[in-house]
């Protein structure tokens, strides 16, 4: 047995190599990112793990289930937002149900550390019926990999591993097994299974649902769902937060405790603390799912239930020890200082000489002389236009959405329709929406801002940028008159303008595409 | 045992690397740690912050509860003010004093330098200053951590084995310019607590520290520096105004 250093995310990363890992598949996104980047680095000088970025989430699940399919172990990871992308392939998946063991690492971010949004991916577990592992540290994180691709296994379902920021992102050391072999290819050749057609689906889905009782089972005899009966206060703490619950007691506490790490919700277990409490806490990093469900709609006679819906733990936000400490009306503890009231904020920027800075400020004195023009932006650094000085973009909703968005404010009749999007957003969802826009004949200007890689996440390879982000332009249809390349340096800022506000006269879809690797990429790649 | 360490700078100036100094140290000794960090958009230029925990027992919460840090070790002076309200009655700042410049509002620097002395337990460190006399101005983080080394609970031999296994990848003249960081941080630290405590101003401790040569730093003259400052109340000025460097072992001379 080893000891090694690892953020949860990494954790994640080695257990799957561990535990026989044929192919990692994902899109960069805080906090996931690192789970795929430490398999692709440990497995680069051999290991014979499938590990290359994928266009988008979608794309990255479809690869796994075809791993799958051929009897090997796959992991996929991404952020929670893009288990959205992802969620045609992910509940479908369900239906068709596994061959080689799919474990989905999805890493939640309550609190919105880099999201627009803190939705709770247990909600997608329960939603596509399968089982939900949710770690309350790192070695966790390590050993229910195993766990996941063994359940995967055994009830031929895709099983869901749910970190959140707190976890992915903080570091232990972790002790390690001994490597599993992988899996011989063994492809799945069951046709009606995979073929989702009606008169299929019907009997899979029929299936999915017969499995349940013995997920239900499972999750009631797994160790992973401890129930320690003391007092007739109770509290249920999932994943990371019995942490924060047992940072605040002592050992010798007198709270009947249910920790909740792998879902369905084990409904004996739940039963039985609720026989012994008629005072229940309950806390979880993300919605108050486990909370809502042990209410139900009208609450339950003889026990008192706080948690999020009453307002003990906050509605919104990231759970932390000294919430869980107020919760558990515990006196906060003393302090040297309080806080400093008065402090300037240090919000994140663009780093200093980045190409955005450059592309944006041409485009805010392109837009010069229209009244309050609004620019819809996407999913990047880029965003972070958004704040001063630049303040050059209105919108950031969804990858890709920019230039969706734009298109239907030209339908309304707005204009000019603008929209701004980085080189790997468009190939993860921009082309789509360009393709519909182009063949409209919509009047919307679209700025790629083309720095050739990830740049937010850490730099990770994009998948179009240079020669292949303007073919595949032009190859949705954009006129060759309205495509436009310029390089965003502070020497070029008249003549950017100036193709910036050609395009913007020009009633028709447009693209321009300001093109200059991004700084932090060049740093990188000379190291 | 337990020991709560905040670490806090702006996102690019190493404070992983500080994390990574410590998280090993604390393996090394058979502490349990866990060690939070910041990832993604806040990293850009941004406010950032590791909550680093170690002890002789498990821990549990991977951030510190407000109330039990026992340190916020910070590379920058706005920042440490950032996370005052976490420390423990009795806990202690260490600071650089070198601002990292990227807002429209950052407070003057007497405004700022007097909040941080007006810590009950401060020790400030101009680490720019520093890190130039060790041979690289990027080590600022490693004079940080030299600064706070005495509170931790390693011997110096052995963070500095960590030292040189976080730059052994980039040659042996890094190691050497960022252990030396390390040590001339560790000696100003010393020193700038030990004046203070000898009833030196904590600002006049850190000009003083500015003017002596940063190799000749000795905390052991600390003691002396303060003595002769409160019996001349011209000495500090005399010593400031003079040409050069000065030796820190000159007391008694120019006493």
């Amino acid at each position: 047995m080893n000891k090694e250093i690892l953020l949860g995310d990494e954790a994640v990363g080695l257990g799957a190599i561990h535990a026989g890992l044929s192919g990692v598949y994902g899109y960069p996104g805080t906090p996931s990112t690192e789970i795929f980047e430490f398999i692709e680095q440990r497995t680069r000088k051999g290991g014979n793990v499938h590990a290359f970025w994928s266009t988008n989430e979608k794309v990255a699940y479809e690869e796994a289930l075809g791993m799958s399919w051929a009897g090997k172990r796959s992991l996929v990871c991404m952020k929670h937002v893009g288990l959205n992308v992802a969620a045609d392939a992910f509940m479908n998946s369900a239906i068709t149900g596994t061959n080689g063991g799919l474990v989905l690492a999805v890493a939640d971010d309550p609190g919105m550390h880099s999201s627009q949004n803190e939705q709770d991916s247990r909600y997608f577990a329960e939603f596509a019926l399968i089982p939900c592992l949710e770690p309350g540290d790192q070695q966790e994180c390590y050993d229910m990999i195993f766990d996941a691709f063994e359940l995967s296994e055994a009830l031929r379902v895709p099983v869901m591993v749910r970190l959140v920021t707190r976890i992915a992102h903080s570091r232990t050391a972790v002790d390690t097994r001994e490597p599993r072999e992988q899996n011989e290819l063994k492809p799945d050749k069951q046709i009606r299974k995979w073929t989702l057609i009606p008169v299929n689906a019907r009997v899979q889905y029929a299936g999915l649902t017969e499995k349940q009782p013995e997920l239900v089972q499972r999750a009631e005899e797994s160790p992973a769902n401890a129930l320690d009966l003391r007092g007739g206060t109770g509290v249920i703490a999932c994943g990371l937060a019995g942490n924060y619950l047992f940072e605040n007691l002592e050992p010798d506490h007198d709270y009947s405790v249910l920790t909740i790490r792998q879902y369905p919700i084990p409904p004996e277990k739940v039963r039985a603390l609720l026989d012994r409490v008629d005072d229940l806490l309950i806390l979880e990093d993300g919605y108050p799912l486990v909370e809502n469900r042990v209410r139900g709609l009208f609450g339950l006679e003889g026990v008192h239930i706080r948690g999020r819906m009453t307002g003990e733990v906050p509605r919104t936000g990231e759970l932390n020890p000294d919430i869980v400490r107020k919760a558990l009306r515990l006196e906060p503890l003393p302090t040297a200082c309080d806080a400093a009231g008065d402090l300037s904020n240090r919000p994140p920027a663009l780093c200093k000489g980045c190409p955005h800075t450059d592309s944006f400020r041409a485009l805010n004195d392109a837009l010069e002389g229209f009244d309050d023009p609004q620019v819809f932006s996407d999913i990047g650094c880029y965003a972070l236009a958004a704040l001063p000085p630049l303040e050059a973009v209105h919108s950031c909703v969804a990858m890709g959405a920019s230039i969706g968005m734009a298109a239907g404010a030209a339908h309304a009749g707005y204009s000019p329709a603008v929209a701004a999007i980085g080189d790997s957003t468009f190939s993860h969802g921009g082309i789509t929406p360009l393709m519909s826009a182009v063949q409209q004949g919509v009047n919307l200007n679209v700025l790629v801002v083309d720095n050739s890689t990830v740049g937010m996440t850490g730099t990770q390879r994009s998948m179009s940028t240079g020669t292949t982000l303007d073919k595949i332009i032009l190859g949705t249809g954009v006129s060759e008159d309205h495509f436009r390349v310029i390089e965003p340096i502070p020497r070029n800022h008249e003549q950017n303008v100036a193709v910036l506000q050609e395009e913007l006269a020009f009633d028709g879809p447009s693209v321009v595409v300001a093109r200059r690797p991004c700084i932090e990429a060049q740093k990188k790649r000379a190291h | 045992m337990e020991k709560n360490i905040i670490l806090a700078g702006v996102g690019g100036q190493g404070i992983l690397s500080i994390a990574f100094v410590i998280d090993h140290a604390a393996m090394d000794a058979g502490y349990h740690f866990k060690q939070a960090e910041v990832h993604g958009m806040a990293q850009r230029g941004g406010a950032v912050q590791s909550n680093l925990r170690y002890a002789d027992r498990e821990i549990f919460s991977d951030l510190i509860p407000a109330g039990k840090a026992d340190l916020v070790l910070s590379v920058e002076p706005l920042e440490a003010l950032r996370y005052r309200q976490y420390l423990r009655p009795g806990g202690w700042v260490v600071t650089s004093t070198t601002p990292f410049v990227n807002i429209p509002d950052y407070p003057e620097s007497d405004t700022l330098l007097g909040k941080l002395a007006a810590l009950e337990h401060v020790i400030m460190v101009d680490t720019a200053h520093l890190a130039r006399a060790a041979g690289n101005r990027r080590a600022q983080n490693m004079v940080a951590v030299g600064a706070a080394s005495p509170m931790l609970d390693f011997e110096e031999t052995r963070l500095l084995a960590f030292v040189e296994r976080l730059f052994a990848r980039k040659g042996e003249k890094l190691v050497a310019v960022n252990q030396r960081a390390f040590r001339l941080g560790r000696a100003a630290g010393l020193f700038f607590r030990h004046s203070v405590a000898a009833g030196l101003a904590k600002l006049d401790s850190l000009r003083l520290l500015r003017k002596l040569d940063p190799d000749s730093i000795d905390p052991a003259q600390a003691e002396a520096w303060a003595a002769a400052i409160e019996d001349d109340a011209a000495l500090l000025d005399r010593v400031l105004g003079s040409e050069g460097t000065v030796a820190c072992d000159d007391v008694p001379l120019v006493a």
